[in-house]
């Protein structure tokens, strides 16, 4: 079983969290922060398992992560799931974002974050992995896009008619959006 | 309200999107300001959550639940998010149920509310509501949901649609987690998906499955052989690693699975190229090798196998694959402790490596590693490792390896005690350790269980005391001071080993002591007080020493004082008692009173240490209850309560003795008495009043222990601290001394020999090391248990687990009680069984509004059926002379439970309880272990296997077998070495005979004949060749050719290579940089009369058409004589029915599917069949791998699929000897083939 799933970026930003099991959200934060201050000191050539960080687990668990570029993706796993089939598990939803968001970077998972959801949704589903298949999972995401697209989406056209007005009024324009190249780069490992 | 509408929608346009409130989080750096901004936010939500547009709430919910993720708690809206998982609309509907997963926990109350719209979702014609709402449910689900859905669920898992499909299934894990009692009832449609048509379904079904089987493996060994047929069949390597790791929690309950896996997992671990699965089969070879605890001389290449593929992987460059490869070894170092150890350099340089979880690992595995030999050689190391390290967690680390490899066993690596002080001693000289504590707790538990070691022990920690001021000031910071508290004690409890008790006293009595802590100060004054009884015991023996205690006294009357003035409480305490204790003898001995021996008396008797689970491990007395009232209940204890709260505290010591008071005196008395009685004879007891004898007294435990004395061959006395190193070169020399001496004093080396074993728990140890004796007499006094102590060891199990709940036994029928609840309108009729009622005509209304009707009738008949069917078996039960009265009350296997499942089965009996058990043992007993049982079985398959006869002949063999067994068993040891060959090839029959049982009705009075599929494909002098030909599910145009290689000489063949000459339909697949012409080589080699198999995989193109393809298999005979080249010709069949594989349909589905157009109908007649119809469908399902769908009388419906998709419907109809099947098709030169196939097969027989 899968117990949680975490993205969070260089700094211990969340980008995406996604618990299996309940935990209240400041307990969730701490857990973040936690398997941050655990990931992020360790140098990218050392091995990707982790045992311990006491606020998730137990002896039984064990975090399996991967650092893209400026994101961590770390999953927290118990004795069940094998070490080397998370990792690419892992590899696979990765590709699969860079499927989807075409070019995947930090900023698509920042502002799609419901997207992202939905794409792990059809990867992994209540804690035990749903499908492993690339191909798969794409083709059921776009079909649901599509049909999201004909229902006209979330916030539908006539309020994004009015956001470039909207934007003008504001002082604020996003200007940190230009953060270099950040695209998270899928390197081609070797298949499962 | 047309007005307000357009106000809402005016409203809107200056409503902020997830992406607005992203932008201006980020645009708000600080944190003041960003916190500001985002409660200006949520104030803006909770707005726009009070307007009546729904897609205004569900852009709220999306923004929500972001804000989720930045840590706010949103459940003040879980109201909305419910309202907007109810929108028809999809996109607002998943954005609801995501909020829901992200938020909802079983202490959500409006989840109540949401039982009726998922119900609804769930049985939604769109798949997508349905895929959103089981995968929101999954993160939610309540008792109370899996109660309610549960059936809803069920319903979903056979689908049409494989994407439902794989995600029911895998929320019945979950249901079952929060509604136990739904696993039995819902098992064996779970089971059914093993054998889906889609990978994805049967993958999940594994899924589900293993991670059941891994909390309550017990209760699935019985699937062990569906297992065993997917793992060697499946390609998938999701599912093959689920498999194998469920292997590995099934093993150690059934050794027999164990030694049947072995040879397919090493295939494996050969073949695979996936580390993953290389990996977890090694994983699973290491736990099957642990169950089998008898070593066959077979497994130590095993295991050999095991380690080398893990040094590969811990000399790999990728540190993943390294970290695992240690973590696999630790498995493999608990039994096989000797073929880990001769991979100690590659352990070590591990230790250096910058990655310090692999660095952690590979210290668990030196922990494993040690022995009497090495241990001074690795700790050694150890030792140098700790000087090097950098950060002080890892050195902590380190720290507590050296002092766990040490102290594990008790203590049963280490043959020279005073290497382990020295070693503790020199632990105590690191800077910053945070482990004072541990290494003070070795050296009290040294000290006071090894005897001989106590002597140096002493000296040591006066040295250490000595030198205390000089390191206390870095001490105190750290805590390693603990190990002050260690030294105070050991020096004051065995002063009598002191040299010079005089000079230590004053060390522990310096002024700077005062700033240890205030525990330390404490042992400090107690033991100085039992030194000053050691010098004073002295002080008698001379004038001489008279001089010496004035001085002492002297010296304790100026420093106490120090201490009685501090502040810690237990100081002060001791120090002024033990102050007025001083000065009282001072004033005795101005008076020349000998008072040496009352002091001394005064800390008499010696502390043995006590197991940690002696307490509990007391047998309560026969008749004593714990939970009795000692003396009446207080009469009105919620008044007296309430008033010692609100009382003042004064008062509240009164009221209990008033009571007492009531107890009579005389009564009291007489208690007592009894009392002193019972705590006289109690050994347990712990005599409060005892006058202590003279001098020291050991206690009943210690006597019993010989203390040998032993000329030490290391002299005692230690000028200045010890260095552990020079220990190592001692106790070589040693050592060689000893090797020596055994030759010379056998005798007397005996005796000695026994004791020091007779005294040490665990000798278990490699026999070569038994030699080494341990330098110092090691009687290291055994814990102290209570007499009697209760042998239980279950006190581990935590009651709380949540998944016992799920220990359920899975093999029993189901009883009529245990049905899945069901959402009912009426009251239940109590005639009608109650499943079958309440579901059908509710579940499904969007879906078949159409078929209803049709579904309506098909229900009577149904329940007519099963009601016939209990007749039947009523029936059944009077005729059977039942002996055991037992299976009458039993209840009857429940067909209702079935019958809701799927209509199909409600047909079929569902197997008697004992039925799986047996299975598994037939299955697991082919192994060669000779049994009478096995013995008919292997009988009977022996005839049928080329020939399957009739049921009657098979079992007046099995008859005449058995008979046979009684009279010749002679004869009997004799055939079975002859079947020894045969049955090695039996085992792909069995797993075929699985299939049987999952694709067709079992009966109970006929068993059904062993069959196979495989036939011959060549044979020669040399080998002979049997095939199986199977499509291959997960891919259309892929076929399997099973072959099994059966070596008939009595020469080893090797360099078999395989080949096949390609058509324009049928290719043999090639591993990449081949030609078309190359051949294969086959993985294995085979030693005379050994039979191994491997797997071809063909591409095909069309598959309407059997085939044949020539091909030769080439091999080296290599004999006594020498080698010689063979080659056999051989004709590879691909008949259509190889391209059909079992599939389940249900009977409205196919209904569905002999109503479409497209099907092309054929027919053929068979007649002069003997068979029994039962075996007649069986021999078609098997052959031909059809599956029933529904069987009426003598009539039955079956149903196949191809690997291209091509659906074929049989009917088939038996009458006098006459079979006549009608078909159905969609590809029409396939149906005549296919049929061509099942008459021969029929002709044949």
């Amino acid at each position: 079983m899968i117990k949680a799933i975490l993205i969070f970026n260089n700094h211990g930003k969340p980008r995406l969290t996604r618990f299996y099991q309940y935990f209240a959200e400041d307990m969730q934060q701490q857990i973040i922060r936690e398997t941050f201050h655990l990931v992020s000191k360790r140098d990218d050539n050392v091995c990707n398992f982790l045992e311990g960080g006491s606020l998730i687990g137990g002896s039984d668990y064990k975090l399996i992560y991967r650092h893209y570029a400026t994101l961590y993706f770390v999953f927290c796993v118990d004795s069940s799931e094998s070490e080397l089939g998370i990792l690419d598990l892992i590899q696979v939803f990765v590709e699969t974002l860079d499927k989807c968001f075409e070019n995947v970077c930090e900023l698509d998972l920042i502002f799609h974050v419901d997207k992202v959801h939905y794409i792990l949704q059809e990867v992994v589903m209540g804690g035990m992995v749903l499908e492993t298949n690339m191909n798969e999972i794409v083709a059921q995401v776009e079909v649901q896009s599509r049909m999201e697209k004909s229902e006209g989406g979330l916030s539908a056209a006539p309020a994004r008619a009015v956001s470039a007005v909207k934007n003008m009024n504001l002082p604020e324009i996003p200007r940190n959006i230009n953060i270099g190249d950040i695209n998270i780069k899928v390197p081609s490992l070797s298949p499962f | 309200m047309a007005l307000k509408k357009v106000k809402g929608s005016i409203d809107r346009i200056f409503d902020k999107n997830l992406q607005d409130l992203v932008r201006g989080i980020r645009n708000h750096k600080d944190d003041e300001v960003k916190a500001k901004y985002i409660s200006t936010c949520i104030d803006e939500i909770k707005q726009e959550l009070k307007q009546e547009n729904i897609s205004v709430k569900a852009n709220a919910v999306c923004k929500l639940t972001y804000l989720q993720m930045l840590g706010y708690d949103i459940s003040w809206a879980a109201f909305n998010i419910v309202e907007v998982m109810s929108s028809s609309k999809f996109t607002y509907k998943r954005m609801g149920y995501l909020a829901a997963s992200q938020s909802f926990h079983d202490g959500t109350d409006v989840i109540m509310l949401t039982t009726n719209q998922i119900r609804k979702d769930l049985n939604s014609p769109n798949q997508y509501d349905t895929g959103v709402a089981l995968t929101g449910l999954s993160c939610f689900v309540t008792p109370d949901l899996s109660r309610d859905l549960a059936n809803d669920i069920m319903t979903l898992m056979s689908h049409t649609k494989p994407y439902i499909r794989k995600k029911a299934v895998l929320i019945m894990y979950k249901v079952f987690l929060k509604y136990p009692e739904s696993l039995r009832p819902a098992f064996p449609r779970l089971k059914e998906k093993l054998d889906d048509p889609d990978p994805g379904v049967q993958s999940a079904a594994v899924n589900v499955i293993c991670e059941l089987a891994r909390r309550n493996p017990k209760n699935y060994l019985s699937l062990a052989p569906l297992f065993f047929k997917l793992m060697t069949s499946s390609t998938n390597n999701w599912v093959l690693i689920k498999i194998i790791k469920l292997f590995g929690a099934l093993t150690p309950l059934e050794p027999r699975l164990g030694k049947k896996l072995i040879e397919p997992l090493t295939n494996l671990i050969h073949s695979t190229s996936a580390m993953s699965l290389l990996y977890e089969c090694v994983n699973t070879v290491i736990a099957v090798l642990i169950s089998l605890s008898t070593g066959m001389p077979n497994h130590s290449a095993s295991i050999q196998l095991c380690v080398q593929k893990l040094r590969i992987l811990i000399e790999d460059s990728d540190q993943n694959l390294k970290y695992l490869g240690l973590l696999a070894m630790s498995k493999i170092l608990k039994t096989h402790p000797k073929s880990v150890q001769s991979h100690k350099d590659l352990i070590l340089q591990c230790l250096d490596d910058k990655d310090e979880s692999i660095r952690l690992r590979a210290l668990d595995l030196l922990y494993g590693m040690v022995s009497k030999k090495n241990l001074m050689e690795i700790v050694k190391k150890l030792m140098l490792h700790v000087d090097k390290a950098e950060g002080t967690t890892y050195r902590d680390e380190l720290l507590t390896k050296i002092i766990d490899i040490c102290s594990q066993s008790n203590y049963q690596y280490i043959t020279n005690f005073e290497w382990y002080i020295s070693i503790l001693v020199e632990l105590t000289r690191l800077e910053g350790t945070r482990h004072g504590h541990l290494i003070a707790s070795q050296m009290l538990d040294v000290a006071v269980r090894v005897k001989a070691i106590r002597g140096f022990a002493v000296s040591q920690m006066a040295l250490l005391l000595d030198s205390a001021p000089l390191l206390s000031g870095n001490m105190q910071r750290k805590g390693i001071c603990e190990v002050l508290y260690a030294a105070a004690w050991i020096c004051g409890e065995f002063s009598e080993y002191l040299e010079d008790p005089v000079q230590t006293l004053e060390a522990m009595l310096r002024p700077k002591v005062s700033t240890l802590p205030g525990h330390i100060q404490a042992v400090y004054v107690q033991n100085a007080a039992k030194l000053f009884a050691a010098v004073l015991r002295n002080g008698q023996q001379g004038s001489q020493e008279g001089a010496a205690v004035q001085e002492t006294i002297q010296l304790l009357t100026d420093q106490l004082p120090i201490f009685v003035q501090s502040a810690d409480l237990e100081v002060q305490e001791r120090a002024s008692c033990f102050l007025q204790l001083v000065k009282y003898i001072q004033k005795l001995q101005q008076k020349d009173v000998d008072v040496g021996e009352e002091v001394t008396a005064l800390f008499a008797g010696e502390l043995n240490p006590v197991a940690p689970k002696a307490q509990k491990k007391v047998p309560v007395p026969e008749g004593l209850d714990l939970d009795a009232w000692i003396n009446d209940p207080p009469s009105e204890p919620e008044s007296e309560d309430e008033k010692s709260k609100s009382a003042f505290a004064k008062e509240e010591p009164q009221q209990p003795r008033q009571r007492h008071r009531e107890v009579d005196e005389k009564e009291l008395a007489r208690r007592r008495e009894e009392r002193k009685q019972e705590q006289a004879n109690n050994p347990f007891y712990i005599k409060g009043s005892t006058p202590a004898p003279k001098g020291y007294q050991d206690t009943m435990g210690v006597e019993h222990i010989p203390v040998v004395q032993i000329d030490l061959s290391v002299p005692l006395k230690v000028p200045g601290m010890a260095t552990s190193d020079k220990y190592v070169k001692i106790e070589e020399e040693r050592r060689k001394r000893d090797r020596a001496e055994k030759g010379k004093k056998k005798e007397k080396k005996k005796k000695r020999e026994k004791r020091s074993r007779g005294d040490r728990r665990n000798e278990s140890g490699p026999e070569s090391e038994e030699d080494i004796r341990p330098a110092q007499t090691v009687d290291i006094v055994t814990e102290e248990m209570p007499e009697n102590a209760l042998p239980s060891d279950d006190e581990d199990r935590d009651p709380n687990d949540p998944y016992r709940a799920l220990d359920i036994d899975l093999d029993k029928p189901l009883a009529e009680s245990e049905t899945l609840p069901v959402r009912k309108h009426r009251a239940p009729d109590p005639v009608k069984s109650p499943a079958e009622d309440g579901e059908k005509p509710e579940a499904p209304q969007e879906l078949k509004k159409k078929s209803k009707k049709e579904k309506r009738e098909k229900e009577k008949k149904e329940e007519k059926k099963s009601k016939e069917e209990k007749k039947k078996k009523k029936h059944r039960h009077e005729a059977e002379e039942d002996p055991a009265g037992e299976k009458e009350k039993a209840p009857p296997p429940a067909p209702e439970m079935e019958a809701v499942q799927s209509p199909s089965k409600s047909k079929q009996e569902v197997p008697p309880a004992s039925a799986p058990a047996e299975d598994l043992d037939f299955w697991l007993s082919n192994e060669p272990v000779p049994s009478k049982s096995q013995e008919a079985v292997v009988a009977t398959s022996k005839s049928t296997t080329e020939e399957p006869a009739d049921p009657g002949q098979g079992s007046d063999i099995e008859d005449a077998k058995s008979s046979k067994h009684k009279k010749k068993k002679q004869k009997k040891e004799k055939e079975e070495k002859e079947k020894k060959k045969k049955k090695q090839h039996r085992v792909p029959n069995q797993e075929e005979e699985e299939s049987v049982q999952n694709g067709t009705v079992e009966e109970e009075e006929d068993p059904l004949p062993p069959m196979s599929n495989y036939c011959l494909l060549a044979e020669n002098t040399y080998i002979k060749m049997v095939c199986d030909v199977q499509g291959n599910l997960q891919d259309s145009s892929r076929v399997v050719v099973s072959v099994i290689f059966e070596n008939k000489s009595s020469s080893f063949l090797k360099s078999m290579e395989f080949n096949v000459l390609d058509s324009l339909n049928a290719k043999l697949q090639r591993p990449e940089g081949a030609g078309p012409h190359d051949s294969l080589s086959v993985p294995f080699q085979l030693p005379p009369g050994v039979s191994n198999e491997a797997r071809f995989v063909f591409s095909v193109q069309s598959i309407v058409m059997p085939q044949k393809l020539k091909g030769t298999l080439t091999f080296i005979v290599k004999s006594d004589d020498g080698s010689s080249h063979e080659k056999l010709d051989f004709k590879l069949h691909f008949t259509c029915t190889s391209y059909l594989t079992t599939t389940p349909c249900y009977s409205d589905a196919y209904a569905k599917l002999l109503e479409s157009a497209d099907m092309k109908g054929s027919s053929a007649r068979l007649q002069g069949v003997g068979l029994p119809f039962q075996h007649l469908l069986a021999k078609i399902c098997f052959h031909h791998h059809f599956s029933v769908v529904e069987k009426i009388n003598s009539c039955a419906s079956l149903y196949s699929r191809s690997i291209q998709g091509h659906h074929i419907c049989l009917l088939v109809k038996y009458t006098d000897q006459t079979v006549t099947i009608d078909a159905k098709c969609d590809e029409s030169s396939l149906l005549g083939n296919l049929l061509d196939e099942i008459k021969l097969t029929f002709s044949q027989s």
